[in-house]
């Protein structure tokens, strides 16, 4: 068979799956501070997608992007559109809330609420939402602890207060806390970035097995992890979308040169 | 040049080890102080009280007349006084405080919190017989006129706003403490909320949270403790302030089920009686009254830091 072009065939590979989330011509600020210069991307459906770029390149304000968690910073504003299924959630009149609920997040440090058990602060969501019925929220909070990979080592304990888990633990309780109120797509935001290597492993794994149900968008500065867990890779630089495509191209055979230096670790 | 500068080694290690001894001996002097301080004031109290203690002994926390001129004396109607007047304060300056709180640290934008906060504070800086003063000329003619008829024309079957329209009185005592404690309930919360981490508005945010739901799930839970620490330092100041209390209450010991009636507050009665107390008894049922009101606030303190210790400790037992 005959090998494509690399550029067509990066094309190619996108195009073959169903889009969850378009980007086009984002622009985002802090006050005067213009962190993004106009990205455009389409992550695919039920793909892991991963965002890498040095410090400050804008890959978690662009995370927060998608899903209205940027304008929650004062001063931050956005412009440009972002489309899921082929609406923009920017259009006046959608509902930030409502986009939160399909878009899910993890963020940095694990973050459960400390006042709440673990069975709580899975349930956080849906009692929310107004979900009332214990039934319904056992079985929620059984599958999304099963989802997260906790379920066994937290089964006897769910009345115990969330913070009593180790990190890798609280981080996997968040992920549970964020799949409870089933999100079509689950933004990780550097979710390893303060755990041990035996439980970055874990939500590695993690990420690689909820992508078979859901959209994964996980930003890392860690080029290592990009390659193991994602399926397709952009890399931000100043702003600026540089490279996107499959994982393996854009490792193996960076078509810039910008991308060349940073995934050699000539900066960065 | 190395060979320059002497060498630090065990010639200077004895020195610094006195200096470390003396400092600890000093730090610890200070810190032992604080108690010695109110085991003082305590074995005072009570040597000084004691021709009333020996006289009256537990009856007098059950006894409720006050009779200087027939050696007569009971604190029920003062303990009383004092702790329904400040829990009427703390119910009304707790919503208010909490409210201002949340304001402060979750809505107000930056460039307007300083002022607000500023004229907050301002008005836990206002001296006591200032306040009393706005309290006789303004606050208790507006209670009188207005909020009294109002609120017995609307609630008047209830005992609580039952009889003639005063102006002076418990409500009226109650109002003005309110004013004085809600700065300490903004002040604290307001610091106790903004130190509350944001990844848990975020996550609370991240869930579909509004944002009065985030302040519900992910900033007050997490600040509990704290916002109960604040009210209890309410608390505290309401149940021993005297000056504005004394100037609005009316200064009859009595216990009335109507918020209109008179009333009368330990700390009131002390500051009022204790230069025309001829006798050595009245001196010393005074002196009584004031241990009563150390050992109420003492025991309220207590119950506070078991509530904060509790509120702290874990999370709450779900609905079921």
């Amino acid at each position: 068979m005959m090998e494509r072009p690399v550029v067509e065939r990066r094309a190619a590979a996108l195009i073959d799956h169903t889009t969850a989330i378009q980007a086009e011509n984002v622009h985002a600020w802090f006050d005067r501070l213009h962190a993004l210069r106009g990205i455009t991307m389409t992550i695919p459906e039920r793909k892991v997608t991963a965002v890498i770029g040095p410090s400050g390149c804008g890959k978690s304000t662009f995370l927060r992007c998608l899903n209205r968690m940027h304008e929650l910073v004062p001063g931050a504003r956005v412009s440009g559109a972002v489309l899921m299924d082929g609406r923009d959630i920017y259009t006046p009149g959608v509902d930030p809330v409502q986009v939160r609920r399909r878009v899910g997040m993890v963020f940095q440090k694990p973050n459960p609420f400390p006042t709440m058990t673990i069975y709580e602060n899975v349930a956080a969501g849906l009692t929310l939402a107004g979900e009332g019925s214990r039934k319904t929220l056992d079985e929620i909070v059984e599958q999304s602890l099963r989802a997260a990979a906790l379920w066994d080592e937290v089964k006897d304990r769910l009345r115990k207060p969330g913070t009593s888990l180790s990190g890798g633990q609280q981080q996997r309780l968040c992920i549970a806390r964020a799949l409870a109120v089933s999100p079509e797509v689950l933004l990780m935001d550097e979710p390893a970035s303060a755990l041990d290597p035996a439980s970055t492993l874990r939500i590695e794994e993690l990420a690689r097995d909820l992508a078979k149900d859901i959209t994964i968008v996980i930003v890392t500065h860690n080029m290592q992890q990009a390659a193991r867990v994602s399926d397709f890779t952009a890399f931000l630089l100043d702003g600026e979308l540089v490279e996107y495509g499959p994982t393996n191209d854009l490792f193996t055979k960076p078509r810039e040169r910008r991308t060349e230096d940073y995934i050699t670790g000539r900066f960065g | 040049m190395i060979a320059t500068r002497p060498a630090p080694g065990p010639v200077e290690e004895p020195s610094a080890r006195t200096g470390d001894r003396q400092f600890r001996v000093l730090l610890a002097t200070m810190a032992a102080a604080v108690p010695v301080v109110i085991g003082a004031i305590l074995v005072a109290l009570i040597s000084a009280a004691w021709p009333a203690i020996h006289r009256f002994g537990a009856h007098f926390f059950v006894t409720s007349t006050w009779d200087p001129v027939a050696g007569t004396f009971g604190v029920l109607p003062f303990i009383y006084g004092t702790l329904v007047s400040s829990a009427l304060a703390l119910l009304l300056a707790i919503p208010l405080g909490l409210g201002v709180a949340i304001f402060l640290s979750e809505l107000t934008p930056g460039w307007l919190r300083t002022p607000v906060g500023f004229f907050v504070e301002l008005l836990a800086a206002i001296p006591s017989v200032v306040i009393g003063l706005w309290g006789i000329f303004v606050l208790v003619p507006w209670v009188r006129t207005t909020l009294e008829p109002v609120l017995k024309s609307a609630l008047g079957f209830l005992p609580l706003f039952s009889g003639p329209p005063l102006g002076i009185g418990m409500l009226a005592a109650g109002l003005i403490l309110s004013v004085m404690v809600v700065p300490f309930i903004v002040a604290v919360s307001t610091e106790v909320m903004r130190a509350v981490p944001s990844g848990q508005r975020e996550a609370a945010r991240a869930l579909g949270a509004t944002g009065w739901e985030t302040t519900r799930t992910a900033v007050l839970p997490y600040a509990r403790s704290g916002i109960i620490g604040a009210i209890f330092l309410a608390l505290a100041r309401a149940l021993g302030e005297t000056m504005a209390v004394t100037m609005v209450i009316g200064n009859v010991p009595q216990i009335k089920a109507s918020l209109f009636a008179p009333a009368y507050t330990i700390p009131a009665v002390i500051a009022n009686e204790f230069t025309e107390a001829t006798d050595d008894l009245y001196v010393a049922a005074l002196i009584y009254a004031g241990l009563v009101l150390f050992i109420v606030t003492v025991a309220v303190n207590a119950l506070a830091r078991l509530l904060v210790n509790r509120a702290a400790r874990g999370p709450s037992v779900i609905r079921e």
